[in-house]
């Protein structure tokens, strides 16, 4: 895929402007998953910046983000970081036979306390 | 008619490179009321002035055209050349055709074309040209600051020196403002107190300076060199020249439990006081919402121990009018509200302040004596973090702060964290940063002390949230170098706030007519080349109601501010603008549009006497410019319906001639 | 008959203070637009009077534009306020006149922005060229 293209693609599905950061870090620091992700919020919009994707590509961390918008709320500069991953994760998940969660994975991952906002969520999310 | 000589610039080749200058000074020979025209070189130089002049004695102009560069380059050359030979400055009219013809299009035959046109424009314009006089007004030499703070105090110290009577008004019982509050200052570590309490007692002694403390400015009136000031001074409810401030009736004083503002509500104070024990005045003061007698009339004891008998229980409010030739705006800053801050749990925790509050604890004559320790507890706090930028450099929503950045935050932070591991050396210390800004004079070194030689540890990243929990913080914060997520359990964390200009700023400055941003600073005339004055003509500006800064620049501006009104007053009389707005009295029917447009006020109404076509007089209500006032800005001129307000210099036949010239 | 090759006429108002101190600035980094657009020098935007405006069309003017400080920046304080009121009720009652809103313009420019002016003015001269002369209010009797 072309990487200028893909740059371009993100960041109009997303509607951020990552020129607005300020490089504070106040996203990643208020992060809740952020021990699980291998790149941070504040280095999604870093990257995406520079049009370093391939690796945020094919990172796990796009699936560990819980879209809880606490980066989005805290962020001084109204950056966004949380819309970014999510056009990150479908630049992935919208190709073909990408999908990150298929519905014959899913009878190994329930147990009694999942809930079925999790599953919904998962099915948007991970899926298309 | 007119006899206008027409003089044109070659500007070198700047002119005459794209444009024909001859070919110009020729067509415009044949235009109406042109009795001269000729070219030359260089017609700034002292030759070509002289060329302006001879032509003007010779030929008997009674007005100019000077085709050259931009009026606004050499507009003022010419009218002192005209005025020079005897020429009203007024009758000279400069057609731009460098800026806006021979620097711009680089074809000759369409830059003369163009150059003609704009030539003739001049020359119609000139042609229905006034002699005008600028008027005068007297100068009332006094001096007005508002706000009895650093930057209150040294303008007004700076102004006595030159001589002139000073009056300050202040809000608060006392003088000092923020800088009273401080313990320390950056760079040199200096006691706020030390350096800022002679200079309050230099005005207290000083014979040209007025205290009006406790006061307010109710109403302002006038335009420079004449203002009428009204100025409510509150009642204290003590006689302010019988008090001698022995502090016997704060002491007697039952009603203890008031929030006292001077150490940010971290203790509490009498209903009577005295805001801290270096107050100038020192007179103590009333807070009739806390005293028992003057809610209840019940109590009366500080009457009774009060030996000079300076209470007063039946004082009132009192109105002062006064006249002054100059205002200067000192009404400082606040810190922001911490209110939408949850994340860092302000309002949860007593162990979470802001660094106005840090410096009070840290204070000698503070709540807790200068001992550094949690206010919750009263523990001495063994990890402190410290959060810059709470507040500042956030635009994402407007109410939650402020998109500006505060300016003093990394310097007093840095200041707090050495001062604490110098006298704490086995306090953990963090400081969580965006940028470290440190622009002043052996400010960055400074800093680098804090770091190197105190140990302060500076993190590059930010604190995402602060949960109390049990008698911890639990500090959740980035650091972006080691791309870790840090987990600190705090006992203090220090807020670094955003600061705002005072509430009581946008009032004054509807009241002044003084513009201000949208952040509530004061605007200045010119950002970079007149800071200090405001574009209202005779408001100076002084510290940071005009912009975040710290007390060496403050002191700065302090000085400058005073030297403008100093400038002011030394005058006897100020000569006006003469390009101003004037109401023809036969056609003004008295509607007030042009009062409500006017952005400085300058245009009043008089009863004016007329005789009528029947021989009799009747008296009508007409619109009178003031023309110390009017800056001749021409919006009144639109306004009017009856097309009685005109603008001198800029007249509305001028304008349609100049409209007609190029149309042509 | 010869036939004149149609030159737009454009005259701008333009303050004192930010515009003209614009235009200015557009001179002095060399930059170019077209010969047609002619400015006259106001105190402030609001002096402009729409009879101006008017006078402009009807003696032959295809183009009229006004500029001004960005709003908040006015050094009267509020006079680019009343600019922009009254040239709102102004272009829309030309509009009604049949004028086409292209025609007219305000546009807000400081005096550090002189490339903004050279753009405006390259940008507005285009535009009045393609809607071609000025018929409707033109006054016949003062035909250049």
């Amino acid at each position: 895929m072309n990487k200028d293209f893909i740059q371009e693609e993100i960041l109009r599905a997303s509607g951020v402007n990552p020129k607005k950061c300020m490089k504070c870090g106040k996203c990643s620091a208020t992060c809740p998953a952020y021990d699980e992700m291998e790149y941070h919020p504040h280095q999604f919009v870093s990257m995406v910046e520079n049009g370093d994707i391939e690796p945020l590509l094919s990172s796990e961390s796009l699936y560990k983000c819980l879209s809880c918008f606490a980066c989005i709320d805290r962020c001084p500069r109204g950056v966004e970081p949380a819309k970014l991953v999510e056009a990150v994760r479908l630049a992935v998940v919208r190709q073909q036979d990408k999908n990150h969660l298929t519905a014959n994975d899913i009878p190994a991952l329930l147990d009694d306390e999942t809930p079925q906002q999790l599953l919904v969520s998962a099915f948007r999310k991970y899926t298309k | 008619m007119q006899r206008v000589g027409v003089f044109v610039c070659w500007c070198g080749s700047n002119i005459a490179g794209t444009v024909d200058v001859h070919a110009v000074a020729e067509a415009l020979k044949s235009e109406p009321g042109v009795v001269f025209s000729t070219d030359y070189q260089y017609m700034c130089s002292q030759a070509g002035q002289d060329i302006i002049k001879q032509a003007i004695a010779e030929h008997n102009l009674t007005g100019i055209v000077v085709c050259s560069c931009s009026p606004r380059m050499h507009e003022a050359t010419f009218r002192k050349t005209a005025q020079a030979a005897g020429l009203n400055p007024y009758m000279v009219e400069i057609a731009n055709i460098r800026e806006q013809c021979s620097w711009v299009h680089k074809d000759m035959l369409t830059g003369t074309e163009k150059a003609i046109i704009l030539g003739k424009a001049a020359v119609a314009k000139v042609n229905l040209n006034t002699p005008l006089t600028p008027g005068e007004s007297p100068v009332t030499k006094r001096a007005l600051v508002i706000g009895g703070g650093i930057a209150g105090i040294q303008t007004a110290l700076d102004i006595a020196d030159a001589g002139f009577p000073v009056d300050i008004v202040e809000k608060q019982p006392t003088i000092g403002g923020k800088m009273a509050q401080l313990d320390k200052t950056f760079p040199t570590l200096d006691c706020a107190a030390c350096i800022l309490t002679p200079k309050m007692v230099d005005v207290a002694q000083n014979e040209k300076i007025r205290i009006f403390s406790y006061s307010e400015v109710e109403e302002v009136g006038g335009f420079v060199g004449n203002f009428d000031v009204k100025i409510k001074k509150k009642a204290r409810f003590v006689k302010e020249d019988i008090c001698t401030g022995c502090g016997a009736c704060v002491e007697k004083c039952p009603m203890k439990k008031n929030p006292n503002e001077f150490n940010l509500g971290m203790d509490n104070r009498p209903a009577i006081y005295i805001p801290f024990a270096q107050a100038v005045p020192k007179v103590a003061t009333i807070d009739p919402n806390a005293c028992n007698m003057l809610k209840n009339g019940k109590c009366g004891l500080c009457a009774r121990v009060c030996a000079a008998g300076a209470i007063d229980y039946t004082q009132k409010d009192e109105i002062i009018e006064e006249k002054y030739g100059a205002i200067v705006v000192a009404t400082g800053f606040n810190p922001i509200s911490m209110e939408k801050f949850d994340e860092f749990a302000y309002n949860q925790s007593k162990d979470v302040i802001t660094s106005l509050e840090f410096e009070r604890l840290t204070n000698a004559a503070g709540p807790s004596a200068g001992k550094l320790i949690r206010p919750s507890d009263g523990k001495h706090p063994h990890t402190i973090v410290f959060v810059q930028c709470v507040g500042s450099r956030c635009d994402a929503c407007a109410e939650k702060g402020k998109e500006y950045c505060s300016k003093i935050c990394c310097m007093y932070t840095a200041k707090h964290a050495m001062l604490t591991r110098d006298k704490y050396p086995d306090t953990d210390v963090y400081v969580f940063y965006i940028d470290v800004r440190t622009p002043g004079k052996n400010f960055d070194e400074f800093y680098r002390r804090a770091v190197e030689e105190f140990g302060v540890k500076y993190v590059k990243g930010m604190v995402g949230k602060v949960t109390p929990e049990g008698d911890k913080l639990k500090v959740q914060a980035s650091d972006l170098l080691s791309n870790k997520q840090l987990h600190i359990d705090a006992d203090l964390v220090v807020l670094a706030a955003a600061i705002e200009p005072d509430k009581s700023a946008r009032p004054l400055a509807t009241m002044l007519t003084a513009s201000m941003d949208t952040n509530d600073f004061f605007t200045e005339a010119h950002p970079k080349l007149r800071p200090v004055e405001s574009p209202t003509a005779g408001v100076f500006l002084s510290g940071a109601c005009q912009g975040p800064k710290d007390i060496p620049e403050t002191v700065s501006q302090a000085g400058a501010a005073a030297s403008k009104v100093i400038g002011l007053l030394a005058k006897d009389k100020l000569t006006g603008n003469p390009c101003i707005a004037s109401s023809n009295e036969l056609m003004c029917n008295g509607c007030s549009s042009c009062e409500r447009v006017c952005p400085y006020g300058a245009i009043t109404y008089v009863d004016k006497e007329f005789r009528m076509p029947d021989r009799t007089t009747k008296i009508r209500r007409v619109a009178s410019v003031n023309p110390a006032v009017c800056q001749g800005c021409g919006a009144c001129t639109v306004a009017c319906p009856s097309g009685a307000m005109d603008l001198k210099g800029f007249a509305n036949s001028q304008i349609i001639a100049e409209v007609d010239a190029i149309c042509k | 008959m010869q036939v004149k090759e149609y030159k737009p006429l454009i005259v701008a108002f333009c303050c004192n203070w930010c515009s003209y101190a614009g235009a200015d600035l557009a001179g002095n980094n060399r930059l170019s637009y077209p010969a047609d657009v002619k400015i006259i020098r106001v105190p402030c935007s609001c002096r402009v009077n729409p009879m101006f405006i008017l006078r402009a069309f009807q003696r032959g003017a295809d183009g009229v534009i006004i500029c001004g400080c960005h709003p908040g920046d006015c050094h009267y304080t509020s006079g680019n306020y009343y600019t922009r009121r009254r040239m709102a009720a102004l272009f829309s009652m030309l509009d009604f006149l049949g004028i086409e809103k292209e025609r007219t313009r305000v546009e807000w420019v400081s005096a550090a922005e002189g490339a903004k002016f050279a753009a405006t003015m390259n940008e507005f001269a285009e535009t009045v060229a393609s809607l071609g002369e000025n018929k409707r209010l033109e006054d016949l009797r003062c035909k250049r």
